[in-house]
């Protein structure tokens, strides 16, 4: 049977005449002795606050200055267009397989055109369920749809939110 | 004919005191954003100037909420406690030369008696919320005020043997020339008085009876609407009084450090110079709580008890030497 073990450190309750580790004699009065310290602290926060010694504000004023987006930012859609300024789309329906929110709509519809069967007649983008994983983006044979680097995604309304064919394609 | 002037004359500086505290939050605000390297409320008016007024108003449009088994009596009276025996406090401060609500023969005690009132109103808040935090924070403040107020007491009696008198007014007048000014007479008391103020006024680093990490609002946790505000302007209040009670005690008051010369435009001189002294030991109050981390309570008592008051306690004895022999020397 094991016998239960002095802990090493005094327990919570101890009092602090009973700590071992109570300094005594001149370290006692060491407490009292952060006033080089504060006058250091004290110096240091006002270098910030006249901004000397290569500080610098870091706050970036949002609406009137922008963070620059780093290469590969996922944002809004925007559905791509050839060079006849038809939608390069040809309702394969790989991006709504492959969603995982399960936020793509398409309803296909015959393309006039015979280079292709197909177009989309609805290409709908719920923006309240997108993750932003960009798989749309990889799966799509025909590289018609991508990510911008749009994040301001603002709006007024939940309907706002559904983008259409035409609000991606000129996105 | 002098109640009219004396009337005028509470009206004008009280009126100054309410129109500093907002600027007072404002300065906090953006000299806290200036520290940690932000930019602070900058959108409302020019240059972020018209914040105050939209901090003044968003707090008149909040709901006030009065907790359901507090003591509805104490509850109401707390806020007011807070804030009326500070503004009291100010009547004695001599403004500029000449210039003080009421010249009373024992100002310096007046002040120190009503700024230290001002712990009944936070007592009574937290007593009065029935709220674990707000107990808290009140039993803190309680212990806090009468530890620090020993301290300042005392570093006060000090200045007074040296000055003479405890008329405020009186107590100014004689450090006319900058090498009569407290500071340099009394530099321990000077600095004990100092820091008992930022307990006195429970500002970082010794703010804990508020204590947001630990206690959510401490003593105001539950206080909303009009009520915090009064809290909260109660609590400025009593750190422009207590400024002003130290640039009078300590810095000279509305002397510039050389002897003013007569006439009114010397007045209007003596008011700006105690102006900028004003806003110096407020702006160091800013700095200071910007700078500093909150003590631990253990931290607290052991300063005050076992620093300041050791110190100030010595201060006396040697203030006591020196007077004495300096009298008997000059033959006075």
């Amino acid at each position: 049977m094991k016998t239960p073990s002095t802990p090493a450190t005094p327990p919570a309750n101890a009092r602090a005449v009973d700590n071992p580790e109570r300094p005594t004699g001149w370290a006692k009065w060491k407490f009292f002795l952060y006033i080089p310290a504060v006058l250091k602290g004290l110096s240091n926060t006002f270098l910030h606050l006249i901004k000397a010694k290569g500080h610098k504000t870091f706050t970036i004023q949002y609406p009137e200055v922008k963070r620059p987006v780093r290469p590969g930012y996922r944002g809004e859609h925007r559905l791509k267009k050839d060079a006849q300024g038809r939608e390069k789309c040809v309702a394969c329906f790989m991006c709504q397989t492959v969603c995982p929110a399960l936020c793509i709509r398409i309803v296909a519809e015959e393309a006039p055109w015979n280079d292709r069967d197909k177009r989309p007649k609805i290409f709908e983008i719920d923006m309240l369920r997108c993750i932003y994983c960009g798989m749309c983006e990889e799966a799509c044979p025909c590289d018609a749809i991508e990510l911008t680097e749009k994040f301001n995604v603002v709006s007024t309304s939940r309907a706002e939110k559904i983008y259409d064919k035409e609000k991606l394609l000129s996105n | 004919m002098n109640l009219f002037l004396d009337a005028t004359r509470a009206v004008l500086i009280f009126g100054a005191i309410m129109t500093l505290v907002p600027m007072l939050v404002l300065a906090e605000r953006r000299v806290s954003a200036l520290i940690q390297n932000r930019v602070g409320p900058n959108r409302v008016g020019p240059m972020g100037l018209l914040q105050p007024l939209a901090d003044v108003l968003k707090l008149l449009f909040k709901e006030e909420i009065t907790p359901a088994r507090s003591d509805r009596v104490l509850y109401t009276l707390g806020p007011l406690l807070a804030f009326a025996p500070a503004a009291l406090a100010f009547a004695v401060i001599p403004v500029g030369r000449g210039l003080e609500v009421a010249e009373i023969s024992f100002g310096a005690l007046f002040v120190i008696t009503a700024t230290s009132l001002g712990v009944y109103g936070i007592s009574f808040g937290g007593w009065a919320s029935n709220s674990k935090y707000s107990l808290l924070g009140a039993l803190r403040s309680s212990a806090q005020i009468i530890s620090y107020e020993i301290a300042m007491g005392l570093a006060l009696v000090s200045v007074l043997m040296t000055a003479g008198t405890l008329n405020l007014s009186e107590i100014v007048v004689r450090q006319s020339h900058l090498f009569e000014w407290n500071i340099f007479r009394q530099p321990l008391a000077f600095i004990i008085f100092y820091t008992a103020a930022f307990a006195e006024n429970n500002r970082l680093p010794f703010d804990l009876p508020e204590c947001e990490t630990e206690l959510v609002g401490g003593y105001h946790t539950e206080y909303s609407s009009m009520k915090f505000a009064m809290y909260f302007l109660g609590e400025y209040i009593a750190m422009i009084v207590m400024s002003a009670f130290t640039v009078s005690l300590f810095l000279g008051g509305w002397n510039p450090g050389f002897a003013l010369p007569e006439g009114a435009l010397w007045t209007a001189v003596s008011v700006g110079v105690f102006s900028v002294k004003l806003l110096a030991v407020l702006f160091f109050y800013i700095w200071v709580r910007w700078t500093l981390p909150r003590f631990r309570y253990d931290q607290l008592m052991q300063l005050g008890w076992k620093g300041l008051v050791p110190l100030a306690l010595a201060n006396i004895v040697i203030t006591g030497i020196i007077v004495t022999l300096w009298d008997s020397l000059t033959g006075s």
